[in-house]
């Protein structure tokens, strides 16, 4: 297994195509296993080694809540999103995808939860604070 | 006197045993709530909060 935090690489490289669109396009945070091989050189998503179990749907869930901003003192450009829950939720998930499903499902970012997360209720995930320091998708 | 949904069907608390936790490291903070039932585990509930990710960092070349 390889799972590294972080955008990753085609992400960046679509950034300066102009193929990645926060402003209009839809992103999906996908949940995996242990046994996933996810990191920086990930290009899209895959089925392979994401999570099955009750409560939980192959894809993931949509993003919601997607907001753009930039601190023009800090020459910062950050993207956050509102929080997911998965209830039911019975399964144990080690990592994440985000994925832009508007453009073939190419990646956006991978997330290590650091060890397996097991539930039989209820999953939630909350995102970092929305300021230029910490947003989830930050550009300096 | 509240109601938790577990593996056997939704359960008064009071018949339960509550277990909390949580976790930090630089990823997450992550929380989580337990209850046992006679020494089995019906009901877990987990709580991810994420830390910041690595920023991406553009450089602009110096002439």
């Amino acid at each position: 297994m390889s799972i590294v935090q972080g955008q990753t690489t085609s992400f960046k490289y679509q950034l300066f195509q102009g193929t990645q669109n926060f402003t209009t396009d839809t992103f999906y945070m996908a949940l995996y296993n242990g046994n996933a091989n996810l990191n920086l050189t990930t290009t899209a998503y895959s089925s392979t080694n994401e999570i099955t179990g009750t409560g939980y749907t192959a894809g993931g869930k949509a993003l919601t809540g997607v907001t753009l901003n930039y601190d023009a003192t800090n020459s910062v450009v950050y993207v956050n999103f509102d929080g997911l829950t998965w209830n039911p939720a019975n399964f144990t998930t080690r990592c994440a995808l985000i994925y832009n499903s508007s453009r073939a499902n190419t990646s956006v970012a991978v997330i290590d939860f650091g060890a397996d997360k097991s539930c039989t209720n209820t999953f939630t995930v909350t995102m970092p604070g929305n300021t230029y320091s910490t947003a989830l998708i930050r550009s300096a | 006197m509240a109601l938790v949904t577990t593996t056997k069907g939704d359960m008064d608390d009071s018949l339960l045993e509550r277990k909390d936790g949580s976790l930090d490291n630089d990823i997450e903070t992550t929380t989580w709530t337990e209850y046992w039932l006679d020494g089995e585990l019906v009901h877990r509930s987990v709580h991810v909060t994420l830390k910041t990710s690595p920023a991406l960092f553009a450089e602009a070349a110096s002439f």
